[in-house]
């Protein structure tokens, strides 16, 4: 309704072009990038989830300031977002070097092209 | 957040795919600057080192592989169009009864972080949160993605490393790559070429910066944002980087395969480890607090040792996926000249 779900929207767009362009797109490395737009949404997810109004990052100040204890965003789905990324990169190379041998034993990268291949075959 | 939006768009329409990569690397840099005005730098840290940095450098070692046009026409698909407009209307529903953002109290908020808050800085004498739930909290997490980057590097070394069988090779199952597309001779080790002088003085500048900040991400992630997996992510940037300015060669007498091989393996032992050290001094697998005299000084003891044992498995995973790209491409152009003679 107002503006306390804006983020949740942004979200859903991007994880609708995401998905569509794993869906709709022949060619395997397009597909490969659709997914990445699809685990960035998801992150985007998680951290506004996590997000405090006024506070700060999960790091420990111990100054003069105290005038109330600071307020810290949840450093649980940063972790969980953290260790995702990584994750989410060293999959994608695995994704990505089988594209590169797909190319080497079909000569081509597009998907409709290789089904074409196998029937005509 | 419109940007986001815009450059997403561009990425699903833009026919060629070299383009589409760069956008991609645009639209991760522009979600690591809102992940830190969500509060989360850590995240935004990796998010710009790993999503903005190796992944474009991998698309772009893909696309020298197999070529960065698409297929011509653009064609509309009714199908997935109906799925996904379908898959968004149910999430919009769904978002209604989501709590609002950034209220203190959602539920998000109140189930395990508040101890996290509360507690952690007694508890692990770290001051950054991100790093002592990371590393000591959910240790077992940590540790199982850890194995999951070890078990993808050792993966992409399979699938790109193996060698050619010699029996009856026909003309479909092998295509040389065009020329012109991968460099020179279809080579990319020899990318570095001898007169290019700026990036040679400038690399020669840049990397030692480059490799004494990773080390400080990686040992100062206790107290300020960063740590293994950043650490080990910039290292590996710094290591490629000089690969791409001089050559391959020159870099693997730097680091050589076998040293990869060993470190990819020596990080997930390492963590492993501390584990049963940890379990031999009587406590429970990965549970610090008997590493030391004092419970606080063992979980720094053990978080840093952890994080080292992290810091070196991505660094060598990720080497060894760059390598393994880049050896492909020589092994196909070595293979094209043979076919010419």
């Amino acid at each position: 309704m107002s503006f306390g779900f804006f983020n949740y929207w942004v979200f859903i767009i991007l994880l609708m072009i995401g998905l569509y362009t794993v869906m709709s797109r022949s060619n395997l490395v397009k597909k490969m990038i659709g997914l990445s737009l699809f685990q960035i949404s998801v992150f985007l997810f998680y951290i506004s989830m996590g997000k405090v109004s006024g506070g700060t990052a999960p790091i420990v100040v111990d100054g003069p300031l105290d005038t109330a204890a600071p307020i810290y965003s949840n450093p649980l789905p940063h972790v969980l977002i953290l260790t995702a990324i990584v994750v989410g990169i060293a999959t994608t190379a695995l994704g990505l070097s089988l594209v590169v041998r797909i190319r080497e034993s079909f000569g081509t990268i597009d998907e409709e092209e290789i089904l074409e291949m196998k029937d005509g075959a | 957040m419109l940007l986001l939006i815009a450059g997403t768009m561009s990425v699903l329409f833009v026919r060629n795919l070299f383009v589409a990569t760069m956008l991609l690397g645009i639209v991760s840099f522009t979600m690591a600057l809102i992940f830190i005005s969500l509060d989360a730098v850590d995240v935004a840290f990796t998010e710009a080192a790993v999503g903005a940095g190796i992944s474009t450098v991998l698309y772009i070692g893909t696309l020298a592989l197999v070529g960065s046009q698409e297929k011509d026409q653009l064609k509309f698909a009714p199908g997935p169009m109906v799925i996904c407009l379908a898959v968004g209307a149910v999430l919009y529903y769904a978002t209604y009864e989501m709590p609002r953002f950034g209220e203190a109290n959602n539920p998000v908020h109140t189930h395990v972080a508040p101890r996290y808050i509360n507690d952690s800085p007694t508890e692990i004498g770290v001051p950054n949160m991100v790093t002592s739930v990371l590393a000591s909290y959910r240790g077992y997490d940590t540790f199982g993605e850890t194995t999951v980057i070890f078990a993808a590097g050792i993966g992409v070394l399979l699938i790109l490393r193996q060698r050619r069988r010699r029996k009856n090779e026909d003309d479909e199952t092998d295509v040389p790559l065009d020329k012109g597309k991968t460099g020179q001779s279809g080579s990319l080790s020899g990318l570095g070429s001898q007169h290019d002088l700026i990036p040679h003085v400038i690399a020669k500048l840049l990397i030692p910066f480059i490799f004494v900040f990773a080390l400080y991400v990686q040992f100062h992630g206790d107290y300020g944002p960063g740590g293994g997996f950043q650490a080990g992510v910039i290292f590996a940037a710094g290591i490629i980087l000089y690969a791409l300015v001089f050559s391959l060669d020159y870099a693997r007498s730097v680091v050589s395969e076998k040293a990869i091989l060993f470190l990819i393996s020596a990080g997930v032992l390492l963590y492993g480890g501390v584990g049963v050290v940890s379990m031999m001094l009587g406590g429970n697998f990965l549970d610090y607090n008997v590493l030391a005299s004092d419970p606080v000084a063992g979980q720094h003891l053990g978080i840093l040792l952890v994080e080292l044992g992290v810091g070196i498995t991505v660094t060598a995973a990720m080497l060894a996926i760059f390598y393994a790209f880049v050896g492909r491409a020589d092994l196909i152009a070595a293979k094209a000249e043979q076919e010419e003679n």
